[in-house]
């Protein structure tokens, strides 16, 4: 049940220059935790300038497919190619040096933004985008504060560039790991459920700084919940259910007219519960509105009190 | 009746509010100020308390009339002089500890068969034997097999022996203070490229020195009393004075009163210090 990668669904996004090369590839990945077979023959490409949304239940092999794709993983087998730079899964063999320094090309290429933000702690946001720039690219310091600058400016944070991100909210904290990963100027930007950890106030902020980088043509994988977000941004939507993928095409197919039973089952129970997400913007009950009649209860004689 | 409802709820409408809120400040401000008086009460009772206990001690200690206090202070600045030396030994060995720990935490986390066995061996060998025995060992034991430690002088053995003794004990305390730092800290280092090398120096070794800062107080606190121990190899600190001044006249329970008194002095200046310590970082981290 495998999509067959040459199948009419697989074609790229709409920003996507014709003829285009995939430029992240991940080829027939199989992933075991133990004897647990998390990822089953997964195959996945994306081209570049569109965004593609990984959407299942939890458990279903999204983020480890995501997390084999920078290695952060080890994939058990398959093969995984990153902006022409290919790196066959060989669990079994130490890593070499020149294996570990090709997976750190592939990681610098695709850069990843955490569902648990994970910003450094003891560094101020300006400090938390330049870090990497300076150290791994060997940018200089100027060069790199004003980068950062222009992310932050992206990301609409300029003004917290100097607190310490201890002192954002959850939204911000994301938003600036964004702004982190734009920092570095990847080729894909890999988002591992980005607002599954935010108060529900605050998924809306992340997910239009998300949707505006997709309009701009970033390259993007997602890992989502957040249907409406797929709906709306995304080129294509790959639906992984027991590590495999059973649908792929764009989410007009496969959110709102799945081919597949498993598909459908899946979309039947998230769309149920997901109402209190539309586009992103949580709908909030109103306070008041179960007082509504604070005193209903005396306004209405007791029936037998007649 | 009917008629005057209206502007009834109306009236109500407006004021209930901002009467509410006035009544709801004061109720907040009698809970702070209430809870302002406990605590000072609590503060003064405590503080009395400790001058009753500390009183109850010296004055037990004068009226049992065995304390010859002209003795105590005819030799209380001789024994005094020991001060600075205690001092000395336990800075000098809580600072190479620290190094001998850094080293040692590295290696107890190290994927390298040899390098984990050479850190482990340490901290084993180190915590399977007491401490006392280890500095007789420099003292003593070390001279047989090479002379030339004779020569070395007892305060740079003593010192040589806590670190020795402490870098294990702290060796177990960083290591555990580095695996605190959270897995998602290393995980991001490496997304973004970081080297191993490069993620422990700039992500993982600042988060956890502010973890261990608090543990590396409390070391401290140990090593001055521990640091007694090196006055049976004859460096001339603290107890040892006591101890000398003591024996020869026959007063060791005055000297020994004075030694205790001291390093009691110490440690609870130097907790004072901590708890400072602590509480700062402890702010700094809701920055952090």
């Amino acid at each position: 049940m495998t999509t067959d990668l040459g199948d009419p669904f697989a074609a790229p996004g709409t920003l996507t220059p014709a003829g285009a090369e995939p430029i992240v590839r991940a080829l027939g990945v199989h992933k075991y935790f133990g004897s647990n077979h998390v990822l089953r023959n997964a195959t996945i490409e994306v081209y570049p300038r569109e965004t593609v949304c990984i959407i299942g239940k939890s458990g279903s092999g999204k983020s480890t497919l995501l997390r084999c794709i920078n290695f952060l993983e080890e994939p058990t087998m398959g093969e995984i190619e990153v902006d022409g730079l290919q790196v066959k899964a060989d669990p079994l063999h130490a890593r070499s040096r020149a294996h570990r320094e090709q997976i750190r090309q592939i990681r610098l290429r695709a850069q990843m933004v955490f569902q648990e933000f994970n910003l450094f702690p003891h560094l101020k946001v300006i400090d938390n985008l330049i870090e990497a720039p300076i150290r791994v690219k060997g940018m200089k310091r100027d060069e790199a504060i004003a980068v950062a600058e222009r992310f932050l400016d992206t990301v609409g944070l300029r003004e917290k560039r100097d607190e310490y991100p201890s002192r954002l909210s959850g939204g911000q904290k994301q938003r600036v790991a964004i702004a982190r990963a734009l920092t570095m100027e990847p080729k894909v930007l890999l988002f591992d459920e980005p607002t599954s950890a935010l108060d529900p106030t605050l998924v809306g902020e992340v997910l239009n700084v998300m949707e505006a980088l997709a309009h701009e043509g970033a390259t993007m994988i997602v890992v989502t919940h957040e249907m409406a977000f797929a709906r709306e941004a995304a080129d294509r939507v790959y639906y992984l259910e027991d590590g495999e993928f059973i649908e792929v095409g764009p989410p007009q197919q496969v959110i709102d007219d799945p081919k597949d039973q498993r598909t459908r089952d899946f979309l039947a129970r998230t769309l149920g519960e997901a109402h209190v997400h539309e586009g992103g913007v949580v709908h909030q009950p109103e306070p008041w509105s179960v007082h509504l009649h604070p005193d209903a209860g005396a306004a209405h004689p007791h029936p037998h009190d007649g | 009746m009917a008629g005057s409802l209206g502007e009834h709820g109306h009236h109500a409408g407006a004021a209930g509010p901002l009467s509410n809120t006035a009544s709801e400040t004061d109720i907040v401000e009698e809970i702070d100020r209430s809870r302002r008086r406990a605590r000072s009460g609590f503060r003064i009772t405590f503080v009395a308390t400790w001058v009753v206990l500390v009183g109850i001690l010296v004055g037990s200690l004068i009226l049992a009339g065995k304390i010859d206090t002209t003795f105590i202070g005819l030799w209380a600045p001789y024994i005094l002089g020991g001060v600075p030396i205690t001092i000395v030994v336990s800075v000098a060995s809580i600072a190479i500890a620290v190094v001998l720990a850094t080293l040692g935490s590295l290696g107890r986390l190290s994927r390298n068969a040899v390098i984990y066995g050479i850190a482990s061996f340490y901290v084993s060998l180190v915590r399977g034997t007491p401490l006392i025995v280890q500095l007789l060992f420099f003292y003593l034991a070390l001279p047989q097999i090479w002379d030339g430690f004779a020569k070395i002088p007892v305060l740079i053995l003593g010192i040589a022996a806590l670190a020795f003794n402490y870098g294990a004990y702290m060796t177990e305390i960083f290591r555990a203070g580095i695996q605190a730092v959270p897995r998602g800290q290393i995980e991001a280092a490496s997304a973004l490229g970081m080297t191993e090398r490069m993620t422990m120096r700039r992500v993982i070794l600042p988060q956890a020195v502010r973890i261990i800062t608090p543990a590396i107080g409390n070391e401290f606190i140990a090593m001055i009393k521990d640091s007694a121990l090196v006055s049976i190899i004859t460096v001339q600190e603290l107890l040892w004075r006591a101890q000398r001044t003591g024996q020869s006249n026959f007063r060791t329970l005055e000297t020994l009163l004075v030694a205790a008194a001291v390093y009691w002095a110490l440690t609870i200046i130097l907790s004072l210090f901590q708890e400072r310590l602590e509480k700062r970082l402890r702010e700094s981290d809701v920055r952090v």
